[in-house]
């Protein structure tokens, strides 16, 4: 299990969690690249749906934040 | 927007000034940089980093922060190896766009405008001066400002909390307040810079949370001064997390041992003497006006105050002396971020009244080709991939991620590109669609919250909807975060591209979404704050309407005599209420209310009941001024006593029971509690004013002022200090033990307060006792409900963001000012009223206004009518809307909708979708990214 990578979905707000991840790249933090984002204009936007879906096509995580 | 900029001279008046402008080279072209870093990155040269107040370094070539406005490096000569010795130009060696201007000069701009703002700001007190705080020689002695960047993830400690001495974590840190401010002794600022208490307790919550270990911290304070709105409640709230609040002024900070730990002695409010020891000190600096600031209020001759803020009148807050410069924020006075904006607000309307005649006179319309239509044609998408100089390319291996993105379904065009965002590209763009036959666009480069809308354009100059472009982020949230491993940046990219592809063989051309503006205004209130909210869009030519329950304009300023500076208060109404009555495009509605509206922004129809019977408005936009008022209380015999008084009352009584020689006030009547948890803010203030008001025509008489912390903010502590030096007693109070006040056999009052410094009970015998009771929102639910706005717990109107959009509802076209969104005194709601007619201004200064069409989309057939939309959606961008023959069903007003897509994610029927972001094209992100 020791190379065990898991992929992780993130809803990001466009507004703030988005913005977060672009300014995390200005300033160079470093971070795990097991992140694959998608855009949405608000937290509010995912639909349980999208999370169900997201662990069914084999991701190992989701991350909502807004 | 001019950066580098000193203005050098003014002439002209007022409509028609000429400005000089000196402009600093910058040593680097602002068209080519593209904040990529590399320069600074390869910059042999380090220096002390200003904005992270010295703690850490930056390079000779740098960006000031990370959010900079433009995000563009420049190069600082005085530490440049080049500048300085003849040789090095690293940066220009290494930059990949050949941006950097070694021969770069200074340019004199010569600009000419009708009007000016002076925002210039502050400086933060310097207390390396004070000798007893011994700032410079002790390594754990910090400013406020140096802490703030300590807290900060963007600082140089990552947001850990270490003390400088050793880097250790501390485990208690003290927090000195009143530093560089109410302070005539140590320095020259006798004001209060009103942020401080506040900005204190922030910090040692945030230091709370970021700490690994138990924390404690401790805020010693004269009074607290949390005024504002909101703030009160974030006080009680640091109390009771464990803030430890020490009501002491620190004379000296002495050190304790060799690890640098600190020693501080203070008196207990009963007078014991302690001596306690912290990790770390935080001296909590106040706001002077920056000397720059000074010289360029010299420059442009305006008038300064004694404290060299800039002079404006109580009835004129943002006016400077001379015609046509108005002034926002610190430069006028110390005041926090929310008041600031309001007065930049406040400002622009000022100049947008004297400059309405030439409104729109210098726009200009870019004209776009003709879209085409696609039908049901199959997706052909082009992919650009962008090198970035190296900011990609040097990490993640763009061939690869261009030859993977040409495997993708749909793809039908692949492209490399060293800057996708170049000129040169951009036409190369609009010839591939043309050449390709392209109808869909995919560019991965950098983030789309910079870079879209200039996409957007390109494709849209080839005759594509701009919707139908999606971006792939492999910079901002790739290359630059995983720069040490190249093969993970590269799949990763592969995955972002893939996930791009997949939505944006999904997206669909969405037409522009514009609608028409009635150009007119409804106010509701007639109030100082509705009036000169009215007034100022009439004076654009924006027609308004007031609506005022009352039998008379003027609200709650016809009680008030003076404000705090001395401006008589009755002559300026009459004069306003004059102007307002005269005003060809203001009509004012008296002894009327509204009862219902309909409608979205520029586009309002509101049912006003009047006496004459119910009237239709159209209007555009709603400014809501509805005021408050002060509370009656059923405590210390108000109502019971005629020499018990509130507020202007004390005024009347004053001639009736003339000869009265002791007059006691009491602060906190109904504010400050368990009923009431805010401040009232200007209760102080007007205390104060009347007591000193009193002692200057009878200096024989005793007046007491009874209070909990005395909040007489920025240069009101002048007028503290000047009821203190006329002999007015000033005696706290805590909530636990409140005066009493009694009625003595003999029909007198006598006022019984337990006095914390001779910690024993005093009995005052008193002939008039004046109450300082809370100030209320007038009723605010109706309107609330009518126009859907939210109200907060005490029932003041919320704004949508206290420092970002102060006067502003969360839905669009509706704005707020006056003592309806909070306390305020009488130059701040002018400000504010201000504020609002600008910000209305932004929608009613044009014929129709383009909102965002990504949108909600209610399906009627699959709708069933249960609302849920309605009650989630923030903006009042849903409906319930009855349809013939098939009861309730949601209807989506396009002009609200802020496109946040709450409405879509709870219908329970999925009968609403939300355009550009649509289940099916979320979805095939999500199924595209493992």
């Amino acid at each position: 299990m020791t190379d065990y990578e898991p992929k992780i979905i993130a809803f990001l707000c466009n507004w703030c969690a988005y913005a977060g991840a672009d300014l995390a790249g200005v300033s160079r933090l470093q971070y795990p690249a097991n992140l694959r984002t998608v855009r949405v204009m608000c937290s509010g936007r995912v639909d349980p749906v999208f999370i169900i879906k997201a662990l069914r096509e084999g991701s190992d995580g989701v991350l909502v934040s807004g | 927007m001019l950066t580098l900029c000193e203005v050098t001279a003014i002439d002209g008046d007022e409509g028609n000034f000429t400005v000089e402008i000196r402009k600093s080279p910058r040593y680097v072209d602002v068209e080519k940089c593209i904040g990529c870093g590399t320069c600074a990155e390869k910059c042999p040269a380090k220096t002390s980093d200003e904005f992270n107040e010295g703690l850490s370094k930056r390079k000779a070539i740098y960006v000031p922060y990370p959010q900079a406005v433009p995000l563009k490096y420049a190069i600082d000569a005085q530490r440049c190896i080049y500048f300085q010795k003849g040789k090095c130009k690293a940066c220009e060696k290494f930059c990949p766009t050949g941006a950097i201007k070694f021969d770069d000069q200074e340019e004199n701009i010569s600009l000419n405008v009708g009007s000016i703002i002076f925002t210039a700001g502050l400086k933060a007190f310097d207390p390396s001066g004070l000798a007893t705080y011994e700032y410079t020689r002790l390594p754990n002695v910090l400013t406020s400002i140096e802490f703030e960047r300590i807290l900060s993830a963007g600082g140089p400690t990552a947001g850990h909390v270490v003390r400088p001495s050793d880097n250790r974590e501390p485990r208690k840190i003290a927090w000195l307040q009143c530093v560089g401010s109410r302070d005539l002794n140590r320095c020259d600022n006798p004001y209060c810079s009103s942020v401080c208490c506040m900005y204190a307790i922030k910090e040692a919550m945030i230091a709370k949370e970021h700490a690994r270990n138990e924390l404690q911290t401790t805020i010693f304070f004269m009074d607290m001064r949390t005024h504002g709105k909101d703030f009160e409640k974030y006080y009680e709230r640091a109390k009771s997390e464990g803030i430890n609040f020490v009501r002491s002024r620190i004379h000296s900070i002495s050190e304790a041992d060799q690890t640098g730990t600190l020693s501080l002695k203070y008196a207990t409010e009963s007078g014991q003497l302690k001596e306690e020891e912290f990790d770390l000190v935080v001296l909590s600096v106040g706001m002077e006006p920056s000397p720059d600031a000074i010289k360029a209020a010299e420059r442009l001759g305006i008038a300064l105050n004694e404290h060299e803020f800039v002079s404006t009148e109580d009835t004129n807050p943002v006016r400077s002396s001379r015609a046509g410069i108005y002034v926002a924020g610190v430069a006028q006075g110390c005041k926090d971020i929310p008041q600031s904006v309001m007065e930049a607000s406040a400002a622009a309307c000022c100049a947008g009244i004297s400059l309405a005649p030439s409104r729109g006179t210098l726009v200009r319309e870019k004209e776009f080709p003709k879209e085409k239509t696609f039908g049901d044609e199959e997706p052909r998408i082009g992919v650009f991939v962008c090198n970035c100089g190296s900011n990609i390319g040097g990490i993640a291996d763009v061939p690869a991620i261009a030859q993977y993105a040409k495997s993708l379904p749909h793809v039908t065009y692949v492209e490399e590109n060293l800057f996708t965002c170049s000129q040169d590209t951009q036409e190369k763009i609009v010839e591939s669609i043309k050449e390709h036959g392209l109808n869909r666009i995919v560019v991965a480069a950098c983030t789309p919250r910079t870079h879209e809308p200039l996409f957007q354009e390109t494709i849209r100059n080839a005759g594509l909807n701009p919707y139908l472009f999606e971006m792939a982020n492999i910079r901002n949230q790739c290359t630059w975060v995983h720069s040490s491993s190249k093969e993970e940046a590269t799949e990763k990219s592969k995955d972002l591209v893939r996930m791009a592809v997949a939505r944006a063989s999904l997206l669909e051309p969405i037409p522009d979404l514009s609608v028409q503006v009635s150009k007119s205004a409804l106010v509701i209130g007639g109030g100082v704050a509705g009036m000169t909210a009215a007034l100022s869009l009439a004076d654009q030519g924006f027609p308004a309407t007031i609506v005022e329950k009352s039998e008379a304009l003027g609200g709650s300023a016809r009680e008030i005599e003076r404000t705090w500076t001395g401006a008589k208060v009755q002559p300026y109404l009459s004069a306003l209420v004059e102007k307002v009555k005269a005003h060809p495009d203001i009509q004012v509605m008296l002894e009327s209310e509204v009862v219902n509206a309909s409608g979205f922004v520029g586009n309002f129809e509101t049912e006003v009941a009047t006496k004459e019977g119910p009237q239709s408005i159209s209007h555009g936009v709603v400014i809501v001024a509805t005021g408050g008022h002060a509370t009656e209380p059923e405590e210390y015999l108000y109502g019971k006593n005629p020499r018990v008084t509130r507020w202007h009352e004390l005024e009347g009584n004053l001639k009736k029971f003339q000869g009265s020689n002791s007059i006691v006030f009491i602060q906190c009547v109904g504010s400050r509690d368990e009923k009431r948890p805010y401040c009232s803010r200007i209760c102080c203030t007007t205390s104060v004013t009347q007591a000193v008001a009193v002692k200057e025509e009878y200096p024989q008489r005793d007046v007491y002022i009874l209070y909990r912390d005395m909040r007489t903010f920025g240069e009101r502590e002048l007028l503290y200090r000047k009821a203190r030096e006329k002999g007015v007693i000033f005696i706290r109070y805590s909530l636990e033990r409140k005066p009493r006040v009694e009625e003595t056999e003999e029909g007198l009052l006598q006022v019984i307060v337990f006095d914390p410094i001779l910690q024993r009970e005093l009995n005052i015998k008193a002939d008039l006792v004046n109450l300082a009771t809370a100030i209320e929102p007038a009723e605010t639910d109706k309107i609330a409900a009518i126009y859907k706005l939210a109200i907060n717990e005490e029932n003041f109107f919320m704004e949508a963001h206290a420092k970002l959009r102060p006067v502003e509802f969360a839905s669009e076209g509706i704005y707020l000012c006056g003592l309806a969104h909070y306390p305020k005194p009488l130059d701040e709601s002018i400000a504010q009223a201000m504020a609002a007619a600008s910000r209305a201004a932004t929608v009613l200064s044009r014929p129709s206004i383009h909102v965002s069409p990504l949108v909600s989309q209610v399906d009627a057939e699959k709708c069933i009518g249960c609302g849920l939309c309605v009650e989630v959606c923030g903006f009042g961008a849903i409906l319930l809307e009855e349809v013939e023959g098939k009861g309730m069903r949601a209807k989506n007003i396009p002009a609200s909708c802020k496109g946040c897509g709450l409405c879509a994610a709870s219908c329970p029927q999925k009968a609403i979708d939300m355009l550009h972001f649509r289940d099916q094209q979320i979805i095939a992100s999500v199924c595209a990214a493992p």
